[in-house]
């Protein structure tokens, strides 16, 4: 078992094409990192010194990570994770 | 009810129970019937307000031009009030966007931009702020940016829900301006703070993220995300499946977007449920389903219904 990652159309250039990758790790921080040892540059597009870039939204299970405990979120084998830049809606 | 106009006319709707969906006496779900407005969505609340406050500020004087970048409900009640109060309105309108928007928007005597599908509402946005560059003397109210959107929710659409259901334990709406939360959260954490505010985000189709960079990503300038406790993201199959369920079981007809609002409301009910909580769950249906029947949603199965609107702004 494994945590797939869907990976926006902007940040496939970093998975060879790939619309999802899978990884492992037991937080959000853990993940990132395994998954940018395997797509190295992913994370520095996601991450910055404050935590997760303004515009990108990330969802555990649909649910943004931001109201649960950010970089620090606990991920588990089956869960899934997306990676989103931020839109308008209205 | 009598009013003496049709603007006299705007809120005060019915907050309708779900004898049905509902999982128990004590986690109850309750629909705030936005689509009993004038136009027949929840925006009237807040083209009104922008209106009427930019009137008081001296911004708009009869005659003027309005602009406004929207997906459809927000253009369609903005048109409605500035027919009514002698403004002429154009609206920058995603080409994906569906028909009965468009019809709707030139009933009312809008004047439809479009801008490309790719990209959605930020490259409208984008684009209507080129327009107001070059026209000066034109009139954005710009729902994104426009305090009086949130407000109008502050002010409105919050104390009507405390006052119908004074036992309110969490409000759920949907996520595009983010004004609608913003308001019930601010009204909320000052009358009752301990009403959890829940945001359903829809998320589309690729063809809607489809930025050229991460630098043109779009955050509205209204957003505070302290107002809100929770945020999901609800896909068009969840969406459609739980706006078909609303019909079938509560007899509802609603627009998509409020099948992802009911989507997060019932994982709501369902952890109340499972903390062996009391829960009274308010969620807004943003519009009815009329706008959106040549979507295909409503129609065939949820498989075909989620390929209909592949890079459709649904919501």
């Amino acid at each position: 078992m494994a945590i797939e990652v869907r990976v926006p159309t902007i940040l496939r250039t970093y998975t060879g094409g790939e619309k999802a990758v899978t990884a492992q790790g037991g937080t959000l921080a853990q993940l990132i990192d395994d998954v940018d040892a395997s797509n190295p540059g992913v994370k520095e597009r996601l991450v910055d010194e404050s935590g997760i870039r303004r515009f990108i939204n990330v969802y555990v299970n649909d649910e943004d990570v931001r109201f649960t405990g950010g970089l620090e979120t606990a991920v588990s084998d089956g869960d899934t994770v997306v990676i989103l830049p931020a839109v308008a809606g209205g | 009810m009598r009013y003496d106009s049709l603007l006299d006319a705007v809120g005060g709707t019915p907050l309708v129970g779900l004898p049905t969906m509902s999982p128990s006496p004590d986690v109850r779900l309750w629909a705030k019937l936005e689509d009993r407005n004038p136009t027949g969505s929840v925006k009237d609340r807040v083209a009104l307000a922008m209106i009427a406050n930019a009137e008081k500020e001296g911004r708009l004087r009869p005659g003027c031009t309005i602009l406004e970048p929207t997906s459809g409900n927000t253009g369609i009640s903005l048109a409605m009030v500035a027919k009514l109060r002698g403004y002429r309105l154009v609206c920058v309108l995603p080409e994906n966007t569906s028909e009965e928007r468009r019809q709707l928007l030139r009933m009312w005597g809008a004047e439809i931009v479009s801008s490309p599908a790719a990209g959605g509402s930020n490259e409208a946005v984008r684009v209507a702020k080129r327009i107001a560059a070059e026209h000066p003397d034109w009139v954005m109210l710009y729902q994104y940016g426009n305090p009086a959107n949130a407000d109008a929710h502050r002010d409105s659409t919050g104390p009507e829900l405390l006052a119908d259901l004074p036992e309110i334990t969490h409000v759920v709406a949907g996520l595009g301006t983010t004004g609608t939360l913003m308001g019930l959260g601010r009204f909320f954490r000052e009358h009752k703070p301990e009403v959890r505010i829940v945001a359903a985000e829809p998320r589309y189709g690729e063809l809607v993220y489809g930025l050229r960079n991460l630098d043109e990503g779009f955050v509205p300038e209204l957003y505070d995300d302290s107002l809100i406790d929770a945020r999901f993201s609800v896909g068009p199959r969840d969406a459609v499946r739980r706006v078909r369920e609303l019909l079938d079981a509560e007899g509802i007809f609603a627009g998509i977007s409020t099948g992802a609002i009911l989507h997060a409301a019932l994982a709501q009910a369902a952890r109340a449920v499972e903390a062996k909580v009391r829960a009274d769950i308010a969620f807004v249906v943003a519009d009815g389903g009329w706008k959106y029947l040549s979507t295909g949603a409503y129609e065939g199965t949820i498989d075909e219904a989620e390929q209909r609107l592949e890079g459709h702004l649904w919501a």
